[in-house]
């Protein structure tokens, strides 16, 4: 299935902005998290869809999966 | 009472009191520079260090700033610019919060850091600093590291409280306390090229909301640290917020919250959900009306 992968902030660091990428059916949030080379811990918010998901989120054909990282400094 | 308001009024430029003037009366008749600018924007007149927040704000909102307290935990890199930012504004007290020195690698960003503060406690760096910009400005400096244990503490009396904490586990503790005291807290947090900006009122969750997926550490800062640049950035749009929720004006970042990513320079916004009870905005902190003055 084809998935629409947008990324932000330092997830673009030697990634990209923006991909079509194609996986197996059933594929959830954390498997193309991992994919990418990012780990659990970095996520700050996943949204699918423009709606906030969970890692365990099964994505669907045609999704649209966004992904922040986490911030917290001062 | 009535002899320095007689000596401010006959001193006025139209409705503008001079620095010297404000000098000479604290000279004159013992007082401190804020009693006298209390006694000054009461009475409808303005300290004429404010005159260019006119017309955006009016004499009467520059008073409900005076009256207003305000809480900044943390004075790092983005608690020396909102207390800079306040003091200029005219918020009349500022509880700094912050249980560190400063060290050489605060240099690179932090408003307060000077080589000549090395080694001196941040909190006491922004007495000084806010004391020689703004004198009719009271910092309250508070060396501790904000917790539930002592929040209540140390936020009772705030109007509203500014988050500059630089961890996630103590942000969480701030935003529980907030919640608790019904206290408005102006979230802002920065790594690297980018930060983000959300406002919480009391029965709000979206701080809660915007570390869900945190479990423990810190984030993104931890690797690309901090410039110069980002937490001026997002220590302004806080103050914007500070500000808008004194007076009561303008559209604030509630349920959602701005991303700013100064390397692609763009500003994202990304909506969280409302609780099931929002509480009515704006709050009535903005009561104060100036008694016209004569002639």
């Amino acid at each position: 299935m084809r998935i629409t992968v947008k990324l932000f902030a330092s997830f673009r660091l030697g990634r990209f902005k923006f991909a079509e990428q194609e996986y197996q059916v059933g594929t959830d949030c954390r498997t193309i998290v991992l994919a990418l080379g990012l780990t659990e811990a970095e996520i700050g918010v996943i949204m699918v869809n423009g709606r906030h998901a969970a890692l365990d989120y099964v994505l669907q054909e045609g999704d649209t999966l966004s992904l922040f990282p986490l911030v917290g400094g001062g | 009472m009535n002899n320095i308001l007689t000596f401010l009024r006959n001193r006025a430029d139209g409705v503008m009191i001079p620095w010297t003037v404000q000098q000479e009366a604290v000279e004159q008749f013992g007082l401190s520079f804020a009693a006298v600018e209390d006694t000054a924007l009461t009475h409808g007149l303005l300290p004429a260090r404010y005159q260019r927040n006119r017309n955006m704000l009016s004499i009467a909102e520059q008073l409900c700033l005076f009256r207003c307290r305000i809480a900044v935990i943390g004075c790092g890199g983005l608690g020396g610019y909102i207390i800079e930012q306040a003091a200029r504004l005219g918020v009349g007290t500022i509880i700094a919060i912050d249980p560190d020195i400063f060290e050489e690698h605060n240099l690179n960003r932090q408003l307060l850091a000077t080589p000549a503060m090395l080694g001196q406690a941040k909190v006491d760096a922004a007495q000084l600093r806010v004391n020689e910009v703004n004198p009719a400005v009271t910092v309250i400096p508070v060396r501790a590291a904000f917790c539930t244990a002592n929040g209540h503490e140390l936020l009772k009396g705030v109007t509203v409280a500014v988050d500059a904490l630089d961890s996630i586990s103590y942000r969480l503790e701030l935003a529980e306390t907030c919640a608790e005291m019904q206290i408005p807290m102006v979230h802002g947090a920065i790594g690297g090229w980018y930060g983000h900006v959300a406002t919480q009122l009391p029965g709000d969750t979206i701080v809660q909301d915007i570390y869900r997926n945190w479990v423990q550490g810190k984030g993104i800062e931890k690797d690309l640290g901090n410039p110069a640049f980002t937490p001026a950035v997002v220590a302004s749009l806080q103050v914007a917020e500070v500000c808008k929720i004194v007076l009561g004006k303008g559209e604030l970042l509630r349920h959602r919250k701005l991303m700013v990513d100064l390397l692609d320079m763009e500003i994202n916004e990304i909506r969280y959900n409302e609780p099931a009870q929002v509480i009515p905005y704006p709050l009535p902190f903005c009561e104060y009306e100036p008694e016209v003055t004569a002639g």
